[in-house]
């Protein structure tokens, strides 16, 4: 099937299979392999992109779904996040850590529409606390242990 | 002169790692991303059972699926040399993760073993076929359930460099004597390593030259494992790994996805990729053994230690693994007048184990740490208390100097840091609202040491200084460091230092294991250094010259090189006995290691038991710290991964089957934010005397005590002792 | 495995599309079904995306109740101004499942047919009769600490894993249900089945139905309403017990009690026996725990889940204490 969506700002088309997902689309027909594959289930976050602006799981996204929606991937980032993470040393293999800063990226902006999350005290969305981030990043597993060190940095650009 | 020149003092300096932007701006590229024309693409066939023979593989399904090309199966796979036999002279024979032959055989071996290899034009096609493949089997009875095949166990081989025992006095008779006694049993389930990058390999022939792209920590024993393998000199096979996306052991090993990878690529005259699911992981790379611990202490009511008995049981699997050496802490730890120390073996039909971060003092520590808390808590005296006055001033075993011991002043920084004395010791008797709180205490402890490394440093007339050294950057900010090092041997500074490493076509690099590859690479780049600036000395005198460029470009060369060890065969041979022998001596001569204490504070639901961690405490003795922004997060990473095995981390292998049936990251629960606390790291920063540059390792200390730190916090929260991990909800009603 | 896929633009296609072929599956947000296809459990020959079809909204209903469309994605749902006054147990049951990612994906009616996380069911070499019926069940007897201890057979024992069917299971919610042969309504007690012997049949729906919306009925006592949840890790996990509770105390007598359990069931669990015990009870631990002992008196356990019985006792009476007003939350008594 021919689908169409943009990607970093550029108009895509593409020829996918049904079942391929945006995931492998990305990495193997656009060669964005800044996005990574650690379960392919959902289960890491590794593969978080941003889907007009949502952070999605794209391992679990079906290209063909996509079709006509906005995707940025780590190639498409420019944000402070990236140095406060590196300052931070928020990442050792760098393996799970574009996953990490799109979520953050999405994270930020639902954070900023007033969006609650499971720790959020009587419904009061105020500032983003070290628990705020740590229930709103948790789908973003990191092996390394390197969790400290992106807490800090999204508490650095969050302000 | 050069020597003039002002050090510019990098190490010891919290230097930002210097792949920090390719890594995050998604540029770094990992061994699954590697292409090439033509690439096909591998997946793998399982084996259901654990033991037994195949007597029929239906693949013509498989076969038939648009883009295959070709099914490979022992019927029909290319030879492959056997796995050659492991010598303790040769480090790189002991890489294989298995022994068995694949693909050359119908049996089967462990449940989860390749059987098949579907080659494709593209991976989707390649898993449709591999899910198509059926196979008959004719079992056997296996041996797979760990806790059932106990009284089986046998004693683990015993080597100078790996003792699988130890004993001074009569620590029984000690036992049964003294005033005070406790005598318990842990046990410790499977981990897994679960690097977030599963394992991936991308193999290219050339004629009879092979290229696999691969993350692992030891790339020049995987080159040395594929040739042999492949019947190639070792010159012919080029192993790359720039990047590897965690590794805690688990790439450590030479799995069979490489080989067939390889031998893929060999029988279809295509470059292949196989990018393991995370289930083929979990299926065909060895996690940590289990381990059922016993740990006896007597002690007189004044606290000193009469009798420390440490044993323990793990598996390997009938065709490899890893004897994990428990009671290695037990040595070390404590001054017991009388120790016993026992390790023993059961090996089962199953994947065999493999060191995962800290083999042996990961789940060593757990058991012993816990079973001093209990003790102290029946003496009544302050755990940590109870540890100082069984300081030891020599190894307790027999007496060796250590060559830096710094865990009580560990215990004394960590217990002001942490605020230790606002402990009540009571069990229950802290509360935050409704929350029990606990705080508890426990040692870190690995043993230290060094490999050998071949390196070539070059200085250029342009003032930048080349660092060459076949090293793996498993996330640990090595090149940094290693930066950090020759910018202060040189006197230049930091950012002029570039370093290549990841690459078999560079000069030989250590394995990243054993929290070793930072002195090892350091003890090598010091000697290059030195060897350098002594060249660079002999043409200044001839040319005169204020500085390193000027001197070169006085000598009018564009640079000059130095180069510590030989590619050559005899210069590995010599390498590899100069390892041995320094090994021996240096065992005879001190107990190295780095060390430090544990201070964790939890809170426990009183009414579902759920445990939280709050708040984390350490304080490390790890010699030189060269970066210490990268080494607080090589601690913390331990800690993190430590808190997982406390808490939440068990493979669950069916006793019935022996299959692993929790293959994902869902079901087999690695920490994620929510369960990770700020963590405060510090250092003595005392470096090690007999350590190149003075440095300890700091990979895998952090893990070692964290899961003693839990549980004894938990004890302190709610008064029960749970010594079985994981300390589930279950556990604590 | 491959499929062919057809992005449905209004609901009469999509309904045609599922009655024409009973080898087609709807396709929401996909979190559970692209898994379970990958695993290779779920084999459509078609897929018809539903995620274009205007079942969107969260609309006010004039007797007080909230409108739900079938694709509402959980993290909009779980933003919503009026479910979350209303309906706090709900926007914390859904706040409280999977990741903010697949919140992001994840719709409202997808989520009531996810399946379930059983080991066994997701092992092609296990025995399991909900994948291929009539092949037993390696659970029982197997690896079985999330497996369910209520409305379980000698067949099943998988337990259901959704967070915010629990909340919708306590609040009444009626699910609408459209086919081409027309529009029905199915309260969320009829929509799953207990497993019996045929326990690869979930719910109540043919195969071509579509479920467009949830109702949820004006519940007054919800407005002090909780989720709770206990699992195996702060976050990001399915849950070993979960209960949505909603209480009304007057002068420390209960008046109305809405109880559900997750983790537990074989289905999202209304745990019916322990509300009708609760009415007329003092608000008090004791009388709380007579209730979740009524309701558990039926359990089937296993060695490795017979700890839900007194963790779930445990969480039930942890979350009523504290929706008693003023209760004292600070201590527990169990």
């Amino acid at each position: 099937m021919e689908i169409s969506l943009r990607i970093n700002g550029s108009a895509e088309t593409l020829e996918v299979q049904p079942q391929v997902s945006l995931l492998d689309a990305l990495r193997d027909q656009l060669g964005l392999t800044g996005t990574k594959k650690g379960c392919d289930q959902g289960a890491c976050g590794a593969c978080t992109v941003l889907s007009d602006g949502a952070r999605i799981t794209s391992c679990l996204a079906l290209a063909v779904q996509y079709e006509g929606h906005e995707i940025t991937t780590i190639e498409g980032v420019d944000h402070p996040l990236q140095e406060a993470l590196v300052r931070a040393d928020g990442l050792q293999c760098g393996y799970c850590t574009p996953g990490q800063i799109c979520s953050a990226i999405g994270m930020l902006a639902e954070h900023k529409e007033g969006m609650a999350s499971a720790v959020t005290e009587d419904d009061e969305v105020d500032e983003l606390d070290e628990e705020e981030i740590r229930e709103r990043m948790s789908g973003n597993l990191c092996r390394c242990g390197a969790y400290n060190g992106i807490v800090e940095a999204i508490k650095e650009v969050a302000g | 002169m050069t020597t003039a020149q002002k050090p510019t003092g990098a190490v010891g300096k919290p230097l930002d790692r210097v792949d920090g932007k390719t890594k995050t701006t998604g540029a770094a590229e990992f061994a699954a991303e590697h292409t090439y024309p033509g690439l096909a693409h591998a997946a793998l066939v399982h084996a259901t059972i654990s033991r037994g023979r195949i007597t029929a593989l239906h693949t013509d399904d498989a076969s038939a699926v648009p883009g295959v090309i070709t099914v490979l199966t022992h019927r029909n796979a290319p030879p492959l040399e056997p796995v050659p036999k492991t010598s303790p002279l040769d480090l790189s024979s002991m890489v294989s993760g298995t022994s068995v032959d694949y693909l050359q055989t119908d049996e089967v071996y462990w449940d989860g073993q390749p059987i098949a290899v579907v080659v494709a034009e593209n991976a989707a096609a390649a898993n449709q076929a591999a899910a198509l493949v059926r196979a008959e089997y004719a079992p056997s009875e296996a041996a797979v359930d760990f806790t059932g095949a106990e009284a089986n166990a046998r004693p683990q081989p015993s080597s100078p460099i790996m003792p699988a025992g130890a004993k001074k006095g009569d620590a029984e008779e000690a036992l049964a004597a003294a005033p005070v006694a406790l005598d318990l049993r842990f046990t410790t389930p499977p981990h897994n390593h679960n690097a977030l990058e599963p394992h991936a390999t991308v193999a290219v022939w050339d004629g009879d030259r092979l290229t696999v792209h691969e993350p692992t920590q030891a790339i020049d024993w995987f080159r040395a494992h594929l040739a042999a393998r492949f019947g190639l000199p070792a010159d012919d096979v080029r192993v790359l790994s720039p990047f590897v996306g965690g590794g805690f052991g688990g790439k450590g090993a030479v799995w069979p996805g490489t080989i067939l990878t390889a031998l893929a690529a060999r029988a279809t005259g295509r470059p292949v990729r196989l990018a393991l699911s995370r289930e083929g992981v979990y299926r065909t790379v060895g996690g940590r053994t289990p381990s059922i611990q016993r740990v006896a202490v007597g002690a007189s009511h004044d606290g000193k230690l009469t009798a420390l008995v440490h044993t323990s049981v793990t598996r390997t699997g009938r065709v490899g693994g890893f004897p994990e050496p428990v009671t290695t802490q037990s040595q070390h730890l404590y001054a017991a007048e009388n120790i016993l120390l026992e390790q023993k073996l059961v090996r089962l039909d199953l994947l065999p184990n493999i060191p995962m971060r800290a083999p042996g003092e990961a789940i060593g520590t757990f058991a012993l740490e816990c079973a001093i808390d209990e003790l102290a808590y029946e003496l009544d005296i302050d755990p940590i208390e109870l540890r100082l006055r069984n300081e030891p001033e020599a190894n307790p075993l027999d007496g060796k100097e250590f060559s830096l011991r710094t865990l009580a002043e560990s215990y004394r920084q960590g217990a002001a840091r942490f605020g230790w004395h606002e402990r009540t010791p009571e069990p229950r008797s802290m509360r935050d609202g409704r929350w029990l709180v606990g705080m508890g205490a426990a040692s870190a402890y690995h043993p230290a040491g060094y490999f050998t490394a071949d390196i070539t440093v070059r200085l250029s007339a342009d003032g930048t200084v080349l660092v060459r050294c076949g090293f793996q950057e498993i996330g640990t900010g090595g090149a940094t460091a290693q930066a950090q090092i020759a910018a202060d041997a040189l006197s230049v500074p930091f950012q002029a230092v570039h370093v290549e490493y990841g690459d078999s076509a560079l000069p030989k690099g250590p394995f990243a294991g054993g929290s070793m590859q930072t002195a090892t690479v350091a003890a090598s780049l010091l000697e290059a250094c030195k060897k350098l600036k002594r060249s660079l000395r002999t043409m200044a005198r001839r040319t005169g010259g204020d500085s390193h460029e000027e001197v070169l470009r006085r000598a009018n060369v564009p640079h000059i090189e130095a180069k510590v060890g030989s590619s050559t065969q005899l210069g590995r041979k010599s390498d590899q006995a100069r390892f041995m022998l320094r090994l021996a001596r240096d065992r005879r001569r001190w107990v190295r290691a780095s060390t430090g204490a544990h201070f964790c504070q939890v809170r426990v639901d009183p009414d579902t038991g759920e445990v939280r961690v709050t708040r984390w405490t350490g304080v490390f003795s790890i010699g030189t710290v060269v970066n210490p922004k990268s080494a607080v997060s090589q601690l913390r990473g331990g800690i993190v991964m430590g808190l997982g095995m406390a808490l939440s981390e068990e493979t669950l292998v069916d006793p019935r089957t022996g299959r692993i049936m929790n293959p994902s990251l869902s079901e087999y629960h690695i920490p994620v934010h929510a369960d990770v606390p700020p963590i405060d790291v510090s250092f003595l920063g005392t470096p090690d005397p007999t350590m190149p540059g003075g440095i300890l390792g700091a990979g895998e200390l952090g893990i070692t005590g964290v899961a003693a730190a839990v549980a004894n916090a938990v004890h302190h929260a709610t008064g029960k002792r749970v010594r079985d991990l994981p300390i589930s909800v279950d556990k604590l009603l | 495995m491959p499929f062919s896929y057809l992005s449905a633009p209004d609901v009469e296609t999509a309904l045609r599309a599922v009655a024409d072929d009973e080898d087609t599956k709807l396709l929401g947000g996909g979190t559970n079904l692209v898994d379970l296809m990958r695993e290779g459990i779920e084999r459509p020959a078609k897929v018809v995306d539903i995620t274009r079809l205007p079942l969107g909204e969260i609309k006010n209903l004039p007797d007080g109740g909230v409108r739900v469309g079938a694709l509402v994605r959980n993290s909009r749902l779980a933003a919503d101004h009026l479910v979350r006054t209303r309906y706090p147990v709900l926007t914390q049951a859904v706040l409280h499942g999977a990741s903010a990612q697949l919140r992001n994906m994840a719709t409202v009616g997808g989520n009531l047919l996810q399946r379930t996380r059983c080991l066994y069911f997701y092992d092609g070499a296990a025995a399991c009769g909900k994948r291929e019926p009539g092949s037993g069940c390696d659970a029982i007897g197997g690896f079985s600490r999330n497996s369910a201890i209520l409305g379980t057979s000698e067949h099943c024992i998988a337990a259901h894993p959704s967070d915010m069917a629990v909340a919708l299971a306590m609040l009444d919610a009626v699910v609408e249900v459209r086919s081409v042969r027309g529009t029905r309504r199915v309260p969320i007690a009829e929509l799953h089945r207990l497993p019996g012997d045929t326990p690869h049949v979930e719910t109540t729906l043919a195969t071509d139905e579509l479920i467009t919306a949830v109702e949820l009925p004006a519940v007054p006592v919800a407005a002090n309403s909780r989720y709770r949840k206990v699992r195996d890790r702060a976050s990001y996990a399915f849950a070993l017990v979960s209960v949505a509770a909603a209480l009304g105390v007057e002068d420390g007598t209960v008046t109305a009690a809405r109880l559900a359990l997750g983790g537990v069931g074989t289905k999202p669990w209304r745990a019916t026996e322990a509300e009708r015990v609760l009415l007329g009870e003092p608000a008090t631990d004791e009388g709380f725990l007579r209730a979740a002992d009524a309701e558990l008196a039926a359990a089937a356990t296993t060695p490795h889940n017979h700890f839900k019985v007194e963790l779930a006792r445990r969480t039930i009476v942890a979350t009523l204490r504290r929706l008693v007003p003023d209760g004292r939350d600070e201590e527990s008594t169990i």
